[in-house]
């Protein structure tokens, strides 16, 4: 009975975080129709970011012992992924709904960098390769080429899978390919509440998820903005016709999505504080079987549905099947679907014909 | 007992009840017009004849047969072919592909004489072709088989949908508003057109209509609804007069 | 041209080409135009399900394991008894024999793979039956890491070699016959109505739900032949070659080709191997350029380099309104 409570709360705080990353992929799903790939590698690149701020020196001696560092850290890293999540958007996703500038320039300009490196390997080749992309990329948009409107949402979804590819590349080029160890931002004290152990990272976990969460359901149920979101969701036409900036709601809702897995990242990295570039991967695609389990596109499914995917993998190890866990969170997907094939929380609609 | 034989339906969405323990009867050769004002159902009637919505309570029969718990394609494979209100041709094909796709499921290839390409085969792609060739002549589409159907006008895509449906070789053929966006002039010619179709092809049609003048000219009994029940059922003069009919188009409107 | 005129010409020119190939261009050169071929069967079978019957699958990498360590357990434990029996055959030839039924065994397994993930795309749409086909291949994946017998986590080795130029070409060969004519006949007909709008296509008595596993059921054995093939190739298997990256390498091969075509998926399966084997020197450098291209290219081009062009007619790519 112990063990079995132990494990109940080591899989809360598995599953919180997982819920934490899930929430992203149902909100961005909500507004846009998107599975976006690239948000689990978001995840990696919101505890990278982490890392980095806690190695700052000045910030350096102030974490681990105070308060302030910890939050320093997180809120860091939380606007940090919110700013790339936003460049994601606008220059992944945005091209294909409508007008956009410097989509070719920005994208030129990647590759050209990406093409020094590979051609000169030199600084100087890099910051070449880049203006010259950057330039014939202005170049070619004053000739009037133009993004294509995407009529079909496969191509945005291969976008996705292309973000989060160069992401997961580009994260093995700066950050380097070897995992790193993410540093103790908080004190670790164990304590015992009747026969539980528990440690100071667990309930930190659990209650920050806790909080954030419940952040998040004010933003979206209570604010201007979230009320915008909740328009554009059921309805993206409609919300525009209503006149309602459609584009910075879906700026904004990535931002959030974003800030989300960063946190579920440092999170995620107090429990097991190896980090490499590919962490995300798996991470991510669990969240996202959460997002579906809880019905994609509502928000208090994917909290269930991470709980649920987080507590199943947690018993399953705990219970001498750890080398089945990565299949679990599938299983549970395949078997809840083939029940309830719009999600828990989902709503089976039928199509007006 | 008719050849279709709709009874007691019911259909629910939510706590919207859009159509109310409903009969209706067609019998061979008919030509049954099925009116009511904007919401009243109609559509939905359509849906749960060609199995598109379960009903909620109550049968259909098709020939003594019950269909109300087939899926679409047995019905289609049963007899009923439908054209739809708002115009669901298949985008990325062909005019002649269109109404090929429809004769498809009254020939017998096996996945083997396809992939080997047998002689049994093009022997029946021949006929396939040539039949829908046949119906395309029939409304004048004949000259733009090769066309994408998504690029022939409105009018055109309306007919089409028509010489698709007639491909299946429909016991009962149902049409959806088959003259919206038309004007007086080609709905009463389309009118005929469908007058024709039924004598030359000896099927039975339900046809939907908005326009309670076309129905009146064409149909020889029409039922009317109003929130999903009937308030009205008769030939067109006996409909015209009743003061039901006009209450429910005047209050709707 | 008679049909057994065309296939016994290709048997020889591919005979020919088999015996002197190697020697013109080199072993590492011969190594990628093989991976070339097997990644051609996968694509060109991936897009029947997700070019042509509109489905959403991104769990090929599923199907093509199972072929692999079906056709591999097969030979591996067969081999000595079906040796045996066919002793009388000069080596060549058992060779051959040993390789057809390594073959047959994995269409089959992965056929029967294809079928039981086809049923749930009866009831689940979109993005959903996405994410099932997703899992279906991440639990094949993990189930075979878990079976010593085939090698688990530490891989499948000892697989003889048995595939070469010819028979990844023939499979090649056979693979695209038998997609072009299916996707022009009432079959193929039938796949494209479900995309363009399953209602009316229901409607119209196409039965969507045996039209789709149907394409499930044939795509995965495709798959599950490129399997063999491979494996008996590269004589090792790895549950890592056929992690879910794999589908989306797959899926990227269909899509910028052009989804929907025939050509456009052969296209991009030349384009997408050769592209990374040749700038390999450069690590995951490379794939960070891949990827950008591969953005650009969704953007600016998003129906693919091709489109849905083929040589025999063009047709329009589906305007997915879903
Ligand atoms: N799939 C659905 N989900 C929810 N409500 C539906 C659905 N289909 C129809 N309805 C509702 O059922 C009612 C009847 O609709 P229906 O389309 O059958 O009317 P109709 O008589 O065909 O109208 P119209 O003349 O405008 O075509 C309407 O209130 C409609 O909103
Ligand atoms: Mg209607």
């Amino acid at each position: 009975m112990e063990t079995f409570l132990q494990q109940v709360i080591n899989g809360i705080s598995q599953g919180s975080a997982y819920a934490l990353i899930a929430l992203g992929y149902t909100m961005v799903y909500g507004v846009l129709r998107l599975i976006n790939f690239a948000h689990g590698d978001v995840y990696m690149f919101g505890a990278f970011m982490g890392y980095y701020l806690a190695n700052i020196p000045w910030i350096k001696s102030g974490v681990g012992t105070s308060a302030a560092g910890a939050v320093f850290v997180m809120l860091g890293a939380m606007v940090l992924s919110a700013g790339l999540g936003i460049l994601i958007e606008r220059f992944a996703y945005r091209p294909g709904r409508g007008p956009t500038r410097f989509t070719l320039a920005f994208w030129l300009g990647l590759l050209g960098a990406g093409g020094g490196q590979m051609a000169g390997q030199t600084f100087t080749s890099v910051v070449l390769g880049a203006f010259a992309g950057i330039a014939a990329g202005v170049v070619l948009e004053l000739l009037g080429i133009r993004p294509v409107r995407q009529e079909s949402r496969l191509a945005l979804l291969i976008i996705a899978i292309g973000v989060s590819l160069f992401l997961e590349n580009g994260g093995q080029q700066a950050f380097g390919a070897d995992p790193k160890f993410f540093p103790q931002i908080i004190p670790t004290t164990s304590f015992k509440v009747g026969p539980l152990d528990l440690d100071s990272q667990r309930v930190i976990v659990l209650l920050v998820s806790l909080v954030l969460m419940v952040v998040l359901n004010i933003i979206v149920n209570y604010t201007k903005t979230g009320k915008a979101m909740r328009a554009v969701s059921f309805n993206l036409d409609a919300a525009k016709l209503m006149g309602i900036n459609t584009d910075r709601i879906i700026a904004f809702t990535f931002a959030l999505g974003s800030a989300l897995a960063a946190a579920g990242g440092i999170l995620v990295s107090l429990l097991y504080p190896r980090i490499d570039p590919l962490m995300g991967v798996m991470p991510g695609l669990k969240a996202f079987v959460a997002a579906v389990l809880g019905g994609i596109g509502n928000i208090p499914g994917a909290m269930i549905g991470g709980l649920i995917i987080g507590m199943a993998e947690v018993m399953a190890v705990g219970y001498g099947q750890s080398t089945y866990r990565d299949a679990i969170a599938f299983v549970i997907l395949v078997l809840i679907l083939l029940l309830r094939p719009a999600g828990i929380m989902g709503k089976g609609m039928i199509e007006k014909v | 007992m008719g050849i279709l034989d709709v009874r007691n339906c019911t259909k629910r969405f939510g706590g919207l009840v859009a159509v109310k323990a409903l009969n209706m009867c067609l019998n061979q050769g008919d030509l049954y017009g099925l009116i009511g004002p904007n919401g009243a159902g109609k559509t939905t009637v359509f849906n749960l004849i060609t199995g598109v919505y379960k009903t909620d309570e109550g049968s259909i029969e098709l020939d003594g047969r019950t269909i109300h718990r087939s899926k679409p394609s047995s019905i289609a494979r049963l007899g009923i072919s439908r054209t739809f209100q708002n115009i669901r041709l298949f985008r990325s094909m062909t005019v002649l592909e269109n109404v090929k796709v429809a004769r498809h499921m009254r020939k017998k290839q096996g996945i083997v004489d396809a992939i080997v390409r047998t002689r049994h085969l093009k022997t029946e792609e021949d006929e396939i072709e040539r039949d829908a060739m046949n119906l395309l002549k029939i409304f004048n589409l004949d000259a733009r088989a090769d066309e994408l159907a998504f690029n022939l006008p409105y009018g055109s895509q309306r007919r089409l949908e028509i010489a698709r449906a007639l491909a299946t070789s429909p016991k009962v053929l149902l049409l959806d508003e088959p003259a919206a966006g038309m004007n007086p002039h080609e709905s009463l010619e389309l009118m005929r057109l469908i007058r024709s179709i039924r004598d030359e092809f000896h099927i039975t049609i339900l046809l939907v209509e908005h326009n309670m003048k076309v129905v009146m000219g064409v149909c020889e009994k029409i039922q009317v609804i109003d929130y999903g029940e009937t308030i009205a059922l008769g030939t067109p003069k006996e409909i015209q007069g009743n003061p039901k009919v006009i209450e429910a188009y005047l209050g709707g409107a | 041209m008679k049909k057994w005129v065309f296939w016994l010409a290709a048997l020889v020119v591919l005979a020919a080409m088999e015996s002197s190939l190697r020697g013109l261009i080199g072993a590492y050169n011969y190594q990628i135009v093989i991976l070339v071929g097997i990644n051609i069967i996968l694509a060109v079978s991936l897009n029947l399900i997700n070019g042509y019957t509109g489905q959403f699958s991104i769990g090929h990498a599923g199907f093509y394991a199972v072929g692999a360590y079906t056709s591999a357990s097969v030979v591996v434990y067969g081999g000595p008894a079906i040796r045996a029996a066919t002793a009388f055959l000069p080596q060549t030839a058992q060779n051959a024999v040993l390789l057809l039924l390594g073959i047959i065994a994995a269409a089959i397994a992965a056929g029967i793979a294809g079928w039981a993930v086809g049923i749930p795309s009866l009831r689940l749409r979109g993005d959903y039956l996405a994410i099932v086909t997703l899992g279906f291949g991440e639990i094949i994946r993990v189930l075979i890491l878990n079976i010593d017998a085939i090698g688990g986590a530490r891989g499948f080795s000892g697989i003889p070699q048995l595939s070469n130029f010819f028979w990844v070409y023939l499979g090649v060969l056979i693979t695209v016959v038998t997609v072009h004519n299916l996707v022009n006949s009432s079959y193929g007909r039938a796949f494209i109505s479900i995309r363009d709008d399953e209602i009316a296509a229901e409607a119209m008595g196409v039965d969507t739900t045996r039209f789709k596993v149907m394409s499930f059921v044939i795509s995965s054995m495709f798959a599950g032949i490129a399997g063999s093939l491979f494996g008996h190739y590269t004589m090792y298997l790895h549950p890592n070659s056929f992690l879910f990256t794999t589908s989306f390498y797959l899926i990227i091969m269909v899509v910028v080709g052009g989804l929907g075509s025939i050509e456009g998926a052969i296209l991009g399966a030349v384009l997408v191997t050769v592209l990374l084997e040749v700038f390999r020197e450069f690590g995951a450098f490379r794939l960070v350029n891949f990827s950008i291209l591969l953005v650009l290219i969704m953007i600016y081009r998003p129906q693919g380099l091709l489109g849905a062009w083929t040589l025999f007619r063009t047709r329009k790519p589906a305007p997915a309104t879903k």
